[in-house]
């Protein structure tokens, strides 16, 4: 408990840290999932063909190396001198955006067929069938996989610190140099993402209960 | 499906999707233009930069350091296939005390985030209990937590979205709970899993980097300790470069196995006609599994 109390200040500008990063990573990726998940059904060969490389890629790169890029790599091309913050939220967006596209294809899948028919026969446009007939309708299959890609996403904050961001999975090393035991420290953050990853896991699971649709 | 969102193009429509697809090819050359300009202009294609990848030390260096990736992903995987298995088995119980505590592991080891689950196995057991923990086992035990856990629910899931009538057939013929499970449910529902437990395993390649943050000696560490050696002109982003084309290539080889066995399945279709094979169910629960 010691280990908690003493570091009071140490725990909660690393949690408010991480929160950060992953509320604008989160907005960031929905955002970019949803423009790549636009580009994936729409009638431009080029773009549905650009939007399933990238996600092809992406989904297959481990994110330590997304990372490993922007901190290591990065520098060296000198292009505009970013904040290591601004950095890894630009990992973590490019990485979860291909995971956000799948997830709201997927959904988009779950429509039925005549649906989309329906409104072609009525004479919409693509833009109009997306947007006033099958995402609307989309989205309730798509929340509940949605909400454990954003939770992925929190935990995956942790590997920034792995890169020196400072938020809740670096405190070790702080403890460390202050002479604090590291297990008992560690122990406390663990509980710090559980308290932060179980709500969300309930939201997810209600969710998923009420909105299934029977079809 | 995706196809029914318009309608055959008209000769506007064609016009307009052919400026469409110049604009986003123009936009993605630029952009991509504009990386490669920065790295020609940083000196990263310059021959002496890319002299390491000559060098016999360095390509053993990057062989060994390939192997360590791949022991860690071998062992890792067979451990959580087995910790899925008996964790399943435990949720799947019917005896409380029994399925009560797995499942309170299960929600755990997933809720918690695996870089954290290695630094306590690493960091914190060595320094806070004086037990000596090499990166290596700190990794896979870790790889084997966090996917095991994910990997009992994936099990969990196949067994418990089989038609009823399968076991109540079962018990018909006088099987008893064990029979019914190895023999009726377990064949069926690994059979369904199958492409999702690939796809699990992709993740478990992929997390092996993680490995990196507690210097075992994979491929991401070995890139960044030639990316440091001055004497051979400092080349991490060649070695980068190399370090994720392996990365990629061993990642999209499982995935597209992953998608075979997929299509494979959806083509022979389920073993009860009456249920028909639904996909979109089996979609999510892949589109889930596949986040790390």
């Amino acid at each position: 408990m010691n280990v908690l109390l003493d570091n009071l200040g140490l725990y909660g500008s690393a949690f408010v840290g991480t929160v950060e990063l992953f509320l604008i990573a989160a907005v960031g990726s929905i955002v970019g999932g949803m423009l790549l998940a636009a580009m994936r059904v729409s009638p431009v060969p080029v773009l549905r063909a650009f939007g399933a490389g990238y996600v092809n890629v992406v989904r297959n790169t481990p994110l330590t190396l997304v990372f490993f890029f922007f901190a290591f790599a990065y520098p060296r091309l000198e292009i505009a001198d970013l904040s290591f913050f601004a950095r890894a939220c630009a990992a973590l967006i490019i990485y979860t955006s291909a995971f956000v596209c799948e997830v709201v294809r997927s959904g988009v899948n779950t429509v039925p067929v005549g649906q989309a028919e329906a409104s072609r026969a009525l004479g919409f446009s693509f833009g109009q069938t997306l947007g006033s007939i099958i995402l609307p309708q989309a989205l309730r299959s798509v929340v509940p996989p949605l909400t454990s890609v954003e939770i992925a996403l929190l935990k995956n904050t942790t590997i920034a610190a792995g890169f020196a961001v400072f938020e809740a999975g670096g405190i070790y090393q702080n403890l460390s140099e202050r002479g604090y035991n590291v297990l008992v420290g560690l122990l406390w953050v663990a509980l710090g993402f559980l308290i932060l990853v179980i709500p969300l896991t309930l939201l997810q699971r209600n969710l998923e209960q009420r909105w299934s649709v029977a079809r | 499906m995706t196809a029914v969102l318009y309608d055959v193009p008209g000769p506007r429509a064609r016009r307009r999707n052919l400026l469409l697809g110049v604009v986003g090819v123009a936009l993605v050359l630029a952009v991509a233009g504009f990386v490669v300009y920065r790295f020609a202009v940083t000196g990263q294609f310059d021959p002496d930069v890319w002299q390491w990848i000559l060098y016999k030390n360095v390509q053993l260096l990057l062989l060994d350091a390939l192997l360590n990736t791949l022991r860690a992903f071998a062992v890792a995987a067979v451990l959580a296939l087995l910790f899925g298995a008996v964790f399943a088995a435990g949720r799947l119980s019917d005896h409380r005390w029994v399925s009560g505590p797995a499942t309170a592991v299960v929600e755990f080891f997933r809720a918690v985030p695996l870089l954290v689950l290695i630094f306590i196995l690493y960091f914190g057991v060595s320094r806070g209990l004086g037990v000596n923990v090499s990166a290596f086992t700190a990794l896979v035990l870790g790889l084997m937590l966090y996917n095991g856990s994910v990997l009992a629910e994936v099990f969990r899931a196949g067994v418990v979205s089989l038609p009823r009538g399968q076991s109540e057939a079962a018990y018909a013929l006088g099987m008893r709970k064990t029979q019914v499970m190895t023999n009726v449910l377990l064949p069926q529902a690994l059979r369904a899993m199958l492409p999702t437990i690939v796809s699990q395993l992709v993740v478990v390649l992929k997390d092996t980097a993680l490995g990196f943050l507690i210097l075992y000696p994979e491929l991401l560490y070995q890139a960044r300790f030639l990316g440091s050696q001055g004497q051979l002109g400092s080349p991490i982003l060649p070695v980068a470069m190399v370090v994720a084309a392996i990365y990629i290539t061993m990642c999209l080889l499982l995935s597209q196995f992953a998608h075979y066995l997929e299509r494979r399945t959806r083509r022979s279709g389920r073993a009860d006609p009456a249920a028909p094979p639904d996909d979109t169910a089996i979609e999510m629960q892949q589109v889930r599994a596949g986040t790390p």
